[in-house]
């Protein structure tokens, strides 16, 4: 009988920098766009065709006494895999439950930290995807920040603290994964914010997210702060929440910062992006903590699996934040750019609600990772 | 698009992995140089099949895609084709087709791959008589024609341009090496 794991149990392990094997025996095209990582993982990969006539081929690169997960693009593959090994006498071996398709989805809740009036703010780790959401409760009210489309994880979440998620927001118009800030919004009867300027073609209404109109989250001052700091796209909006937490959405992350090419628009939104990583961040406190909507290396995931950083640190060590010359940012964030992420541009329509595609193929054009920064 | 098989395996509705498994086992009942028709509902089927099928040496020909189903072609391994030496003389290589299609000479290409191969990619104007067929169509041709006889790698051409040849063609040709090589113009069949 193969040992089934479960996308949460290999997501607590990651988080905890456990030693974790994966055996990926996806084809070498799929392991080479995308895989597991992060934490103390390693990968290796045999796809599973080549081991139809036996496990000879991994017998080498794996021990028969070592943990094994087995992983393939949908659970399918590697329960066969799985059930091979065994047979071949390893004794520890387990089948990813739902394979890539399932990690994709899985979200990690990580409490960063209590708030200064008793409430508190949760990171949501998606490790397939690297896509970061929050969720900040207070006095039995929560909002929700770049809410992915797996809605039901926060619904739950926020019924296991007993609050009521009152507010959805998007810090701008995503290109790389589907919202669920709608859908949780109308779900819940709560507000959907979106930067206006992001939102010039959506198809349904929403908030408006304004600088000087703060959200309010409990009867208790957490202020929910929108910062416009056009970039990423043209209504990329931050949030500093608690006077302590800076979610920066897309325009800077822990080890890079945002491309601002994912609406066609990267010549006309690079002055924007220099602007507000020179001089509007650079203005506020060197000690507030950034909080990103993405990561894109394994290693950014930090001590129980949260990816944060203080901003004056950043300062120091991102590499997007210390080309001083406008020459030579102007390239940086136009020439050579990683290729643009799945789908992104009916990503985007769905995001806009002009587009509705059916949720087998809205997993679909998430596959892959978020792709959403430009190294230094 | 109609493509000809030898044989059709229905997978559909399976899952992976036992799409490839079944064409794996249905393979081993092909007859060298044959194709199968794989017919698939597994999106995933498409990228694995082609992998597996040119890590395994046999030959990916391409997918067609009607309404759900994806029929995949591919093409038993045939050991003859891998035999470096051909035998017929009178050979020309693929610089020298290339420039005999663009000074529009007027020359007959026979491309003696098998149906399924040709419809997925061949010369535009090139006639199509699979080499098993060619003995039957042999009578029907014109023996005063310039034929030009291509294949994949050039050994299936070499085989039917000795066939021609013996059966009275005066000009003859056989291309090297073959499709694989050849990066002018194509076709697909419609």
């Amino acid at each position: 009988m193969t040992k089934i794991l479960s996308t949460k149990d290999l997501a607590k392990k990651i988080v905890n920098h456990e030693d974790t094997l994966i055996l990926d025996v996806r084809n070498t095209d799929e392991f080479d766009n995308w895989k597991i990582e992060g934490g103390n993982v390693e990968v290796v990969n045999e796809p599973y065709f080549n081991l139809l006539d036996g496990v000879d081929a991994v017998v080498g690169k794996i021990q028969k006494s070592q943990e094994i997960i087995v992983v393939c693009a949908k659970g399918g593959s590697s329960k066969m895999i799985a059930d091979m090994l065994e047979e071949e006498g390893f004794s520890n071996v387990y089948s990813l439950e739902g394979g890539m398709k399932a990690w994709s989805e899985h979200l990690e809740p990580v409490k960063i930290s209590d708030l200064s009036d008793g409430g508190s703010i949760y990171q949501f780790v998606r490790l397939g995807k690297g896509c970061l959401s929050y969720f900040i409760e207070s006095n039995g009210e929560a909002a929700v920040v770049d809410a992915n489309r797996m809605i039901d994880v926060y619904e739950r979440f926020a019924e296991e603290k007993g609050v009521k998620i009152k507010y959805t927001i998007d810090t701008h118009l995503h290109a790389d994964h589907i919202s669920g800030g709608l859908q949780l919004a109308e779900k819940t009867g709560g507000t959907y914010y979106l930067p206006e300027k992001d939102a010039t073609e959506v198809t349904f209404d929403y908030a408006a997210l304004e600088e000087g109109n703060d959200i309010i989250v409990g009867n208790t001052a957490i202020k929910v702060q929108p910062f416009y700091s056009p970039g990423h796209t043209v209504g990329s909006t931050s949030f500093i929440v608690d006077d302590k937490y800076l979610l920066t959405g897309d325009i800077l992350f822990v080890k890079s910062i945002g491309r601002p090419d994912l609406s066609g628009k990267a010549e006309d939104w690079v002055e924007d992006l220099r602007h507000t990583l020179y001089s509007r961040y650079k203005n506020l406190s060197d000690d507030l903590i950034v909080m990103p909507a993405h990561y894109s290396f394994a290693d950014e995931l930090g001590k129980g699996g949260s990816v944060s950083a203080r901003l004056g640190d950043l300062y120091l060590r991102n590499s997007g934040l210390q080309v001083e010359n406008e020459n030579e940012f102007r390239k940086m964030v136009t020439e050579n750019l990683p290729p643009q992420p799945n789908a992104y541009e009916d990503i985007r329509k769905t995001n806009m609600g002009k587009i509705t595609p059916e949720p087998e193929d809205q997993k679909v054009m998430e596959t892959g990772p978020n792709r959403c920064a430009v190294e230094g | 698009m109609n493509i000809t098989a030898n044989e059709i395996l229905d997978a559909k509705g399976l899952a992976c992995p036992m799409p490839i498994v079944r064409t794996k086992k249905a393979m081993t009942d092909l007859k060298p140089g044959q194709v199968m028709e794989v017919q698939a509902t597994d999106k995933g089927s498409t990228a694995d099949l082609k992998a597996w099928v040119e890590s395994t040496g046999h030959q990916y020909l391409g997918t067609v895609e009607e309404g759900d189903v994806l029929k995949h072609y591919v093409r038993k391994a045939s050991e003859e084709e891998t035999k470096e030496e051909t035998k017929y003389e009178d050979v020309i290589d693929l610089t020298e087709l290339h420039s005999k299609i663009e000074n529009n000479e007027e020359i007959t290409i026979l491309d003696v791959r098998e149906p399924a191969e040709y419809a997925f990619g061949h010369i535009p104007g090139a006639v199509n008589i699979p080499l098993n067929e060619l003995e039957e169509s042999i009578n029907e041709m014109d023996k005063e024609k310039d034929v030009h006889v291509i294949c994949r790698t050039g050994s299936r051409s070499d085989l039917a341009s000795q066939k021609l040849a013996e059966k009275g063609f005066q000009k003859v040709k056989n291309v090297v090496p073959g499709m694989t090589e050849w990066d002018g113009p194509t076709e697909k069949n419609n």
